[in-house]
């Protein structure tokens, strides 16, 4: 096979060019590595934080996951298991053991993990083999991966544009081409987003379905991590070997049935909901060309035999923004209390004493809207503001999954734009925090509520992708990724363009 | 409720949050601060009264795993990335100068 044959392929049949031994894995890794490295070294999108040095060793054996004893999994050459020397681009904030992983952060620079994160070393359990890892937001705060330490990424559709954030290194290194798939994670909107911004397929699924352990943590009580891909079909082969109960996260949870490989091509009986407070009725900022892909798309839903239903309501949906942004600065204002130059990463110099080197450090290792997170949250956590703030934001988040359970009783999914905007010019946002966080305006309601969300793309808007998200309830992976599949065969998209 | 953060209150959260700001960072983050504060103070409108708040947004029972000892990083490991150590231990500048 030619290398641009190799390159078009999806990551489920690269896995079964393997298994049939048409293609080699090695020859599969190489192709790719070749790529992702010709792009570090000539800046390109900038995707890549670290690009594996060579092809995989053979493999080590045993190796329980257990810390520190992993080593050998991540580089070795899986022999079978169902994803078959498929590489896999990862997000920066997962840990790889001896690899390095800084969540885009100078206060992380440099720093090599004793262990492997739960669902880097799942998937490679499985026969994955660690391409590369990608650029972020810094500690995943952001929607255009400008906050990074590493510099920005550039969307692949447009290299003015942003890839949107926070997973855009894993979002436009699968739009370009330069990885098969890639793991993300989404706290607000940081899979769906860029998978939307870069004209691919994003899944953030049921909070708890996957480990958590191994993450840097944001917000934990909305990080997932989660697929994005060049189809449905790869997102729910990566899923199907993502989730299931891991006693290092005492979150995680056993999912109550196996992921299957989507293979709906209708909507017969569906009912979609189309809440008007997320899709430009009453929502703030949509843009008329993402407005006019998404109507489009629901008219082909319509013609596949889904019921459009229009009444079904999320009166409190409005308000997910602002009780998402005092949650989740105030989970990260406490999560990111770890990094104190004591035990890993930067240490300022020349302290006076304790407390000095503390605030030293942090002020010389965090970026702007980190502080700006951490100041927030530390706010709404302070003595006298708390009960205005953070309880009020948590009984918000209550309402947010009533009024998701209400729809959920009137319609089987519901439906939106995933971004309100498509790619944005780098530069254009980042003057104005609360503009940047609008664009998670559709997105952070299903985060709160802990449900699955995909984003597909619908269509094109001035040359950019629009995405669609569809959410359903908690543990629907397996409808969501049928009804996803069967639109995504019908609106035809394609994503060859991005491709470099 | 119209919140709107001053100098002395952003000095004091960042004492809160171990965080030193430069001179000319405080009157930027103020300002930020404030503008997101602003949109926040939306949720103050909502009558939520009875409402539980939410601890968790999927149910999880006995999560609990057996309390039994087990091997953890090795000390070497544990120390390898810090930024200084002595003793075999973490070193840290003196509490007090």
């Amino acid at each position: 096979m030619s290398d641009v044959e190799i390159i078009g392929l999806s990551a489920a049949e690269a896995a079964q060019g393997i298994a049939s031994g048409e293609l080699a894995a090695g020859e599969l890794f190489e192709a790719y590595r070749a790529r992702a490295l010709e792009h570090v070294a000539q800046v390109g999108l900038n995707c890549f934080t670290w690009v594996a040095p060579g092809a995989p060793a053979e493999p080590s054996p045993g190796g329980d996951g257990a810390p520190g004893t992993q080593g050998g999994a991540l580089h070795g050459v899986p022999q079978g298991g169902a994803l078959h020397g498929v590489p896999l681009a990862v997000k920066d904030l997962f840990c790889t053991e001896n690899v390095p992983s800084q969540s885009g952060s100078k206060i992380l620079e440099g720093y090599l993990p004793p262990y492997t994160a739960t669902a880097v070393s799942r998937l490679t359990g499985a026969g994955a083999t660690l391409l590369g890892k990608t650029n972020q937001d810094e500690f995943a705060m952001g929607s255009s991966n400008e906050n990074s330490a590493c510099g920005p990424v550039l969307n692949p559709w447009n290299r003015e544009r942003v890839p949107g954030g926070s997973s855009g290194g894993s979002a436009a290194a699968v739009a370009a081409g330069l990885a098969p798939w890639a793991l993300g994670t989404d706290t607000g909107g940081s899979i769906r987003q860029p998978a939307a911004l870069c004209g691919i397929v994003g899944l953030k699924p049921t909070y708890g379905a996957v480990s958590r352990y191994g993450m840097i943590a944001f917000a934990s009580s909305l990080d997932q991590a989660g697929p994005l891909t060049r189809n449905v079909t790869d997102a729910a082969l990566m899923l199907r070997h993502l989730v299931g109960r891991d006693e290092r996260d005492a979150t995680s949870l056993t999912f109550p049935e196996e992921i299957a490989l989507p293979s709906a091509g209708r909507l017969d009986g569906i009912r979609l909901g189309v809440p008007k407070e997320l899709t430009g009725g009453e929502g703030e900022g949509i843009e008329q060309g993402v407005l006019d892909a998404f109507n489009a798309a629901l008219h082909r839903a319509g013609e596949l035999g889904a019921e459009i239903v229009e009444s079904v309501r999320l009166p409190h949906a409005p308000h997910a923004l602002a009780a998402y942004y005092v949650l989740a600065p105030a989970e990260a204002s406490s999560n990111l209390a770890r990094f104190d130059g004591v035990r890993y990463g930067l240490r300022a110099e020349r302290a006076e004493d304790l407390l000095d080197m503390y605030t030293r450090t942090r002020h010389d290792g965090f970026g702007p809207e980190v502080k700006r997170r951490i100041m927030l949250g530390t706010y709404a956590l302070s003595s006298g503001y708390y009960d205005a703030y953070y309880g009020r934001a948590q009984r918000v988040r209550t309402k947010i999954s009533e009024d998701f359970r209400t729809a959920f009783d009137q319609v089987d999914l519901i439906v939106t734009p995933t971004a309100p905007t498509v790619a944005f010019k780098l530069g254009e946002k980042t003057a104005d925090p609360l503009a940047m966080y609008l664009n998670d305006f559709c997105t952070v309601p299903m985060s709160l509520a802990g449900i699955p969300a995909i984003s597909i793309p619908c269509g094109l808007s001035e040359g950019l992708p629009v995405g669609l998200q569809i959410a359903g309830p908690a543990f629907s992976e397996n409808r969501l990724l049928d009804a996803a599949h069967a639109l995504e065969l019908a609106l035809g998209f394609d994503g060859s363009k991005a491709r470099v | 409720m119209r919140a709107v953060i001053d100098r002395d209150e952003v000095l004091h959260v960042a004492r809160l949050a171990r965080l030193q700001l430069s001179e000319d960072e405080i009157e930027p983050m103020a300002r930020e601060l404030s503008a997101v504060l602003d949109h926040i103070a939306t949720i103050a409108q909502l009558d939520l009264e009875d409402v539980a708040p939410t601890t968790h947004v999927v149910e999880v029972s006995g999560a609990l795993r057996a309390d039994e000892p087990r091997d953890s990083l090795p000390r070497e490991v544990a120390l390898a990335q810090a930024p200084a150590v002595s003793d075999n231990g973490f070193s840290v500048p003196s509490p007090q100068a």
